[in-house]
């Protein structure tokens, strides 16, 4: 595999500043130096924990936000300031909230039509209106839903519209901000349906943001796993969810219910102690230590590295 | 595998006392009716669309309050710019008879005539009624009130605007920049709303009066030195409240993910303001904007009623207020005229804005 990837991610670093006392400014270490590449067409799933930081790797990479430091490669080309609004043509992200992030004042064919109007993508009233019910078509939307506001409509029908606006400039890859969670589980499976069968008509890469570890095992190759920040493993998605190298990861797969009695009968629950930790706190060395089993005195003191454990599986931990 | 299922005596199988599963052994298959597919489509069918705008009208004519005070408002607009037309007295105008002063119509009481005009009449002249009687200076009341309320909704109303552009734009630029910029111009705000403003307003219109000097015939000393105080009081003091809450306003809007998603398909800072920002607020400042009227009617009346407000012979309600306090005990209805229009209109102003407020405020809608 030597062709550049779709998405190169190098050393992404977000600090959000956080005001402690009235002169004091402490950082947030949202995202801490995270690296990854996505292949066109592939999809890689992103879980963690509420409050990892998972949101803030989307909305960085999408330049949302002004990365502290790091930088993204699309195409083998950096996505700067300067570039960034013809990038955003081939970039595009799904909201983790079909609740605010639809403009309640627009109608459904105002909102799909939005990326259009902005980039210019159309010559006239009619090729817009076409486009829009082609798009509205693709995400199972009726077209006589286009003249409607989006209150009128229920959480999965939103988050179609939402991905309709996402897929209306073409883009080459999506950046999908847990687009189920605040679904209903039935809903969920139509959903994530749809996006494997735009994937295979578009061709279009997935950032699938999850914590949901069935979902994102049922939809990705591969996957990373993130705590506090920081990736702490990453490999394909059979990997990490049967043979499980990282603490952190062995205690979310133990959680999971798996269909299959003869497996969960060989594996016990794995509890985890304590809290997370705040992020504007974060323990020394590794992140995971203040809740690990198998912390030992090399984890306080260093930051254990990602290190191959054959077949591009990656793993962060001195001990496992 | 031996399964023992426990039966009753029908043989069907025996529930535990603290099932809450349904006894299906007392229903039959006739007993259900198959949906028909007209009953099946009901449930696909949406309520009919309709625009924010439209509902919240639907919602508004729905409050009686708001109707009524709606009904109020537009009679007295009716009134005020139609009866000028039918009555032929003017408001500054000292009632005559033929040419001779009527010495005699001098607070008479509604619908009265004075002496002269009696004669007038039996001698087969027409002369139209009196509505509200007369004031002391021989000059026919109900044309006063009228003129009086033009004044006063008038001045309400472009003291509203004053406000309202001031208020709109101060706030969008502190809530969109937000920062440092929002932080200064906040701290701007709240000294100025420390102030107390009916000291303010008392000592800016004294000072004013003396400054403002206009070339004597033209249209802003028609207006008077007090009514041009008066708008520059409201420019100066009652934006705060306006701004504060259309930057709270943009504050939260912003929070919204629609306008990080308009960002993120690479929508434009302008775009951003004008398709997403402003419409989002603009039923609070449309309900703002109303609650504004009666304040600065009442803040004008009072004005007027101590003395500082429009200049004589120009009435307004306040000032018509002030005059009647002299007679109270003998002609005390003279009073009530104006002082019931304030009310009126006062409350209408403020009926109507709860009811837009109740109508197109997002908080409050399912
Ligand atoms: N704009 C911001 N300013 C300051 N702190 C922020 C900002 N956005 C996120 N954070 C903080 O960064 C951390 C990571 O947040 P993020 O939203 O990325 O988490 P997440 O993994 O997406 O969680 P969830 O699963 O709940 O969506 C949190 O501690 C959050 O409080
Ligand atoms: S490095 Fe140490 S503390 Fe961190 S996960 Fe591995 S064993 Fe646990
Ligand atoms: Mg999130």
């Amino acid at each position: 595999m030597t062709s550049t990837p779709l998405i190169e991610v190098k050393n992404l670093k977000q600090y959000f500043p956080i005001k402690t006392g009235l002169f004091k400014t402490e950082y947030l270490k949202a995202v801490d130096d995270v690296s990854f590449s996505i292949d066109e067409g592939e999809t890689l799933g992103l879980v963690g924990e509420s409050g990892c930081g998972k949101t803030t790797v989307g909305r960085t990479l999408l330049r949302l936000y002004e990365p502290t430091a790091g930088e993204v490669l699309f195409h083998g080309v950096p996505v700067t300031k300067n570039n960034i609004h013809g990038m955003r043509q081939k970039m595009q992200m799904v909201f983790q909230d079909p609740y605010s992030s639809l403009d309640p004042r627009m109608t459904v064919e105002d909102i799909i039509g939005e990326p259009l109007d902005v980039h210019h993508l159309y010559s006239n009233k009619s090729e817009r209106r076409e486009k829009i019910l082609t798009l509205m078509e693709y995400v199972g939307l009726n077209a006589e839903h286009a003249t409607r506001y989006a209150h009128e409509f229920s959480g999965g029908q939103r988050q179609r519209i939402g991905i309709a606006r996402a897929l209306a400039v073409n883009p080459k890859f999506i950046v999908c901000d847990e687009p189920v969670s605040a679904l209903d589980v039935s809903i969920q499976a139509q959903v994530i349906n749809m996006f494997e069968e735009l994937q295979e008509k578009l061709g279009v890469a997935y950032l699938f943001i999850a914590h949901d570890l069935l979902v994102v095992h049922h939809i990705s190759k591969r996957i990373a796993v993130m705590y506090l920040g920081k990736i702490v493993e990453t490999g394909t998605a059979d990997d990490v969810n049967y043979t499980p190298i990282h603490p952190y990861t062995e205690s979310l797969m133990s959680a999971v219910p798996i269909p299959d009695p003869d497996y969960t009968r060989s594996r016990h629950r794995i509890v985890l102690q304590g809290d997370v930790p705040s992020p504007l706190r974060m323990p020394s060395g590794c992140p995971f230590r203040t809740r690990c089993r198998y912390a030992c005195a090399q984890c306080a003191k260093e930051m254990p590295p990602l290190t191959d454990r054959g077949n591009g599986h990656m793993v962060a931990c001195w001990v496992k | 595998m031996n399964l023992r299922i426990r039966r009753d005596e029908n043989g069907n199988p025996k529930k535990s006392p603290f099932s809450v599963q349904m006894d299906l052994s007392k229903f039959n298959s006739a007993m259900f009716e198959k949906a028909t597919d007209e009953e099946k489509s009901q449930q696909d069918v949406m309520s009919e669309s309709t625009t924010f705008f439209k509902d919240g009208m639907r919602k508004l004519f729905k409050n009686p309050l708001a109707v009524g005070s709606i009904i109020v408002l537009s009679l007295i607009l009716l009134i005020i710019i139609f009866a000028p037309l039918f009555v032929p007295y003017r408001y500054e105008e000292i009632l005559s008879v033929n040419g001779v002063r009527d010495k005699g119509a001098k607070n008479l009481a509604p619908f009265t005539y004075s002496k002269l005009e009696q004669q007038y009449i039996e001698a087969g002249g027409t002369r139209f009624p009196h509505i509200f009687g007369t004031d002391e200076q021989c000059r026919d009341y109900f044309i006063r009130v009228i003129y009086g309320t033009r004044v006063s909704l008038v001045v309400g109303f472009f003291a509203s605007i004053i406000v309202l552009i001031i208020g709109m734009l101060y706030g969008s630029i502190s809530g969109y920049l937000g920062g440092k910029v929002d932080l200064v111009m906040m701290r701007i705000v709240d000294i100025i709303y420390s102030l107390p403003d009916m000291l303010i307003i008392i000592l800016l219109s004294v000072v004013l009066q003396t400054i403002l000097q206009f070339t004597p015939g033209s249209f802003l000393d028609s207006l008077g030195t007090n009514m041009i105080s008066l708008f520059i009081v409201f420019g100066l003091l009652y934006w705060v409240g306006m701004a504060r809450l259309i930057r709270g306003q943009i504050l939260s809007i912003k929070q919204n993910e629609y306008i990080l998603a308009a960002k993120s398909i690479g929508a434009p800072t302008g775009r951003i303001i004008t398709r997403h920002i402003l419409p989002n607020c603009l039923s609070v400042i449309i309900i703002s904007t109303a609650l504004q009227i009666p304040s600065a009617i009442f803040t004008e009346s009072y004005l007027s009623f101590v003395g500082l407000g429009v200049q004589a012979p120009m009435p307004s309600l306040g000032s018509l207020a002030n005059s009647a306090r002299g007679g109270l005990q003998s002609n005390s209805y003279k009073l009530l005229f104006p002082a019931l229009m304030i009310c009126l209109i006062v409350l209408s102003f403020n009926l109507l804005g709860d009811g837009l407020r109740d109508a197109f405020d997002p908080k409050l809608r399912k």
